[in-house]
């Protein structure tokens, strides 16, 4: 954390630290909930390390569009006759919507869970890396709303990074590639704006896909003080579960892993839509978020804060 | 305590060591008891949703073979997993190496061909949706991660659909019984029939209770083998007890351990289908293979490679054949008229390493090579007769000897 943004911490600290005094009364008073995640939000989204992954995620659709544009050039089709690469990569010249549901594929096994480990193994273990934590911690807020505020911004930094991807994949994919009705993968067709639609469920899926990560790295985060730590651990962490979920032998542990029904936000695009994967998604995102944030509440409300 | 006090600041100051312990041990109890919950949750909701076998009047099991024969459900739509273990290792493409008439897959052919595709059925786990409206209007999707693979059959066309390389098959049909003839089974229905066909005087047939499936409550039929040299154990059918429809069938071998089929409804509706489910149009792009292609490709086996899935498939599919024994007894014999292990030659490295899999024995008939999987065990003698069937590997040679 730069100098600059150490004063700027200090700053917002002692603004919310005159605005406590002045509302001593109103301690619970939920808009300053709100101020305190504001100021949370403009500062993990001012740091250039966080647009410099907003900026790498941005380009990964780029990549691919381009990639597919020359490939395809010559008029045969993405992926090889067998269908490999990402889902969805042999529809992308026939629709540009496409690029949006291949972008997300491709990023979502990596790029965005590494992007949100390194902003949520920061959140806290940063703040104390810095010495800013005490400065927060200053503010009457209490550990518990600080942490639940951290929470919150890395949720939404997970909303933001998978939005840049749908944007910059719907964006490309327009510009490279024809739009227009498509076919799902059931056969059946949908017209273009059910299809918007349903590129904007799958987008609202992948990052609610990213909460479990979220909370895992924010407790990593409660338990180290150096923020570099923190975030080598998550990312760590991640590319140890992908690894595991390789190995047929472990299949009895596989659905407990947090990214192991990562990809059934595709089933969307079925017809009938399929909820058995994503409800199952969803719900083991939702006990990682329960069993991690609660670790992270027990080890942050009770640690001593040194730093 | 630290400096900077936590949540509970009033508590904090006059807390002493040991109390701040004791907090610090409730605060870690939160996850370990989140975690528990979700645990016993996990474990518990399986059991408590299995809310016992439903009441339903008694029937004979004459009736209950009847009433599945007097089923005519025309609409419906819903999930099946489906479950094969025959105790091979998971090759594709298999059941060809096995099968020396059956065409060479792959090449020339196209990914959305519905014989090439369908066979996969025969190893792991599937997940099927299923929908039919009427005789003319039927739709198998096989779904897999990010992609599906989609048999639509509308009237005169029939389409496949393989959405992860976006080809697209096409055939079209005057007789729609025939071409369903020429697929392989893929739902409980399908299986029932097979397994029903074969119930004669060396089977026995009982109505085993009832169960529920997919929501639905169902006789369950049971179907045993008199004779003891068959592999197959017993044979469960749950019949739904108001269309007569099966909605599960299972097939647990002689050997005991898990089912070498289990197909089964998760999900089953009896609603007409939503006509958006059968209408297909080739997807710009896609390209698109006319059965005609195919046939062409292959050139006088323009067979199917379908498994085959019982004695008279066998029977139908392959010349040269005979069968020997009855009932479940049967063996089918196979002669290749070539030299020994043809399946190892035909299937090129594939059949070396299935060579790798086999025992020698020795028998009147001369030495030949057991393949055993748990259902179906196959005999390949050196002077190139196959006999193969759901028979022990001695009901095998025995037959072997007696066929010489």
């Amino acid at each position: 954390m730069s100098r600059a943004e150490a004063s700027s911490r200090a700053e917002a600290s002692s603004r919310a630290q005159a605005s406590a005094r002045a509302e001593e009364t109103r301690r619970a008073n939920p808009l300053w909930t709100l101020g305190l995640f504001r100021s949370e939000l403009l500062t993990t989204f001012r740091r250039w390390r966080t647009l410099a992954l907003l900026g790498v995620l941005a380009a990964v659709p780029v990549l691919v569009g381009v990639a597919v544009k020359i490939e395809t050039g010559d008029g045969s089709t993405a992926g090889g006759p067998g269908g490999g690469g990402p889902a969805f990569i042999s529809q992308i010249t026939n629709n540009g919507l496409f690029l949006v549901f291949t972008a997300l594929a491709a990023t979502l096994p990596f790029f965005l869970p590494m992007a949100v480990g390194v902003v949520a193994g920061d959140a806290l273990a940063g703040e104390a890396n810095a010495g800013t934590l005490r400065y927060l911690l200053v503010a009457p807020a209490g550990r518990s709303r600080l942490l639940l505020t951290k929470y919150a911004t890395v949720l939404a930094f997970c909303l933001a990074a998978t939005l840049v991807v749908a944007v910059s994949a719907l964006a490309v994919g327009a510009l490279l590639f024809p739009l227009g009705d498509l076919t799902t993968i059931s056969g059946t067709r949908i017209g273009f704006g059910e299809g918007l639609v349903r590129a904007l469920l799958i987008a609202l899926v992948v990052a609610a896909s990213l909460t479990g990560v979220a909370a895992l790295g924010l407790f990593v985060s409660t338990l180290t003080n150096s923020g570099i730590a923190a975030m080598a651990t998550t990312v760590g962490l991640l590319t140890t579960v992908q690894i595991l979920d390789q190995i047929p032998q472990l299949s009895a542990l596989h659905p407990y892993f947090f990214s192991h029904y990562w990809l059934s936000f595709a089933d969307l695009m079925r017809e009938p839509v399929h909820w058995e994967g994503l409800t199952r998604n969803l719900g083991l995102q939702a006990l990682y978020a329960a069993v991690f944030g609660s670790a992270a509440w027990a080890r942050f409300t009770t640690k001593d804060i040194t730093a | 305590m630290a400096p900077y006090a936590s949540d509970d600041m009033t508590t904090a100051g006059e807390a002493g060591e040991p109390r701040a312990g004791r907090r610090r041990a409730a605060r870690y109890a939160v996850p370990v008891t989140v975690m528990g919950v979700a645990a016993a949750t996990i474990g518990l909701v399986p059991a408590l949703a299995d809310s016992g076998d439903p009441d339903l009047p008694e029937i004979t099991a004459a009736q209950l073979i009847e009433k599945i024969a007097q089923s005519d459900v025309e609409r419906l739509s819903g999930t099946v997993k489906i479950t094969t273990d025959l105790g091979l290792p998971d090759l594709g493409g298999l059941q060809d190496g096995f099968a020396p008439g059956a065409p060479e897959r792959g090449e020339g052919g196209s990914s959305a061909d519905p014989s090439t595709r369908l066979t996969e059925l025969a190893s792991g786990t599937h997940t099927l949706r299923v929908a039919a409206d009427g005789p003319d209007r039927q739709k198998v999707s096989l779904l897999e991660d990010a992609a599906e693979y989609s048999l639509i059959h509308n009237g005169k066309d029939v389409w496949g659909y393989d959405s992860r390389s976006n080809e697209v098959y096409h055939a079209t049909v005057d007789d729609s019984g025939e071409d369903r003839g020429q697929q392989p089974p893929a739902t409980p229905k399908d299986f029932a029939e097979e397994a029903l066909k074969a119930v004669d005087d060396t089977t026995s047939v009982t109505v085993d209770g009832t169960a529920q499936v997919a929501g639905r409550d169902a006789y369950r039929l049971v179907v045993k083998p008199r004779q003891s040299d068959s592999t197959v154990g017993a044979i469960s059918i749950a019949v739904d007890h108001r269309t007569g429809m099966p909605l599960k069938f299972t097939l647990t071998p002689a050997s005991g351990g898990a089912a070498v089929v289990d197909v089964g409804f998760t999900r089953v509706s009896f609603d007409r289908p939503a006509a958006s489910t059968f209408d297909f149009t080739p997807p710009k792009g896609a390209k698109v293979t006319e059965d005609g292609e195919l046939d062409r490709d292959r050139g006088h086996s323009g067979k199917p490679g379908n498994p085959p899935k019982s004695e008279e498939d066998l029977a139908k599919g392959l010349d040269g054949l005979t069968v020997l024994g009855e009932g479940w007894n049967s063996v089918a014999v196979l002669d290749t008229g070539g030299p020994g292990l043809p399946a190892a030659d035909a299937g090129g490295d594939l059949g070396g390493f299935l060579g790798s899999f086999g025992d020698r024995v020795e028998g009147g008939f001369g030495t030949g090579t057991v393949f055993s999987t748990r259902l179906v065990n196959a005999l390949v003698t050196e002077d190139g007769k196959v006999y193969v069937g759901a028979v022990t590997e001695e009901a095998l040679v025995k037959a072997a000897d007696r066929g010489k």
